[in-house]
């Protein structure tokens, strides 16, 4: 639904859901493109979220010890959920069987509710209106405020505020995003310099 | 044509990070600095996109009724509400706020009902 009020047309949402198959990412990439982003950039954006399920994908690989032939077919469906459900399971049966389910089940909702969605946008016309371009940045805020555990998070999350919205005037569109994403590398330099001084002491 | 290669491009990105996670030797990503730096990213590009879709529209930085609407959302975090009450929260805040302040829900854009009366009086 946000992706159909961002000017992606009904079969662009669906394929998008089809394909990129990560809700993040999806959000990622209506959103840069709707701020105008070319689509390159916007495209890397959405990858970087994308990056973190090939951690999950290693996780996953250990538990459920699939053969190399089946591995292409399972990796459409390695997402937060479905690792998340994996890993709450006590044998290896039944992890691969939670793995199965969570992932057909969802690869299903997920689409049906994109189509639907599309479509009401479509109804709807105007999305501002009904303050529906407001949903993207809340979805992202409530996948970002669970992260925000310790200091080193929130400088992060701070720093990169400050770089995606002071660069966005300056930079041609998507590349601020990218450029804030260096605030990981930065906080984690510093933090690493601050501990090795407190080792020389 | 220049969303379907955006679209192409993440697919094809997206399916490549989840394969490699599953085919990649467990030693490579296992190294506690690349683990530390996976976390954080997400973290950086969350914060940086929430800020930009919040305030600012297309290269320009601007306040308006969303600014409300996130308030509202992050309250809803804050009280630990269900992920779709905190984005309907943002959504129905935002529509509210536009409803009243006007069309745009733009701060400092109504100008043009002043501007009409000004210009009738003598």
């Amino acid at each position: 639904m946000t992706s159909a009020g961002s000017g992606l047309s009904l079969l662009q949402t669906c394929a998008l859901s089809l394909l990129v198959f990560t809700g993040a990412s999806q959000f990622a990439l209506v959103g840069a493109l709707a701020a105008g982003g070319n689509p390159l950039t916007a495209a890397a954006g959405a990858f970087f979220l994308g990056v973190r399920n090939a951690f999950y994908g290693l996780r996953l690989s250990q538990l459920l010890a699939l053969p190399r032939a089946v591995r292409p077919f399972a990796a459409q469906w390695v997402i937060d959920e479905t690792t998340a459900v994996a890993l709450a399971q006590p044998t290896r049966r039944s992890i691969r069987i939670g793995f199965v389910v969570t992932g057909l089940s969802l690869y299903v909702l997920w689409n049906l509710t994109t189509l639907l969605g599309a479509l009401g946008a479509e109804a709807l016309g105007d999305t501002a209106t009904w303050g529906l371009d407001a949903a993207g940045p809340a979805v992202f805020l409530a996948l970002l405020a669970p992260m925000l555990r310790t200091g080193t998070e929130r400088a992060v999350a701070g720093l990169a505020v400050v770089l995606g919205l002071g660069l966005l005037p300056v930079l041609p569109a998507g590349v601020p995003v990218l450029a804030a994403a260096l605030a990981a590398p930065a906080v984690l330099f510093v933090e690493g310099r601050r501990e090795s001084r407190k080792g020389l002491r | 044509m220049n969303t379907w290669i955006a679209i192409g491009v993440t697919a094809v990105g997206c399916y490549a990070v989840k394969l490699a996670g599953l085919l990649v030797p467990a030693g490579v990503l296992e190294r506690p600095l690349v683990k530390r730096l996976a976390a954080l990213l997400p973290v950086a590009l969350l914060a940086a996109l929430t800020a930009q879709q919040t305030f600012a529209d297309g290269r320009a930085l601007m306040l308006d009724a969303r600014v409300a609407g996130l308030a509202a959302a992050a309250l809803a975090l804050f009280l630990r509400a269900p992920f779709l009450l905190v984005v309907a929260a943002a959504v129905v805040v935002t529509a509210g706020v536009r409803a009243m302040v006007g069309e745009t829900g733009r701060w400092g854009g109504e100008t043009s009902a002043v501007s009409q009366w000004a210009g009738r009086t003598p």
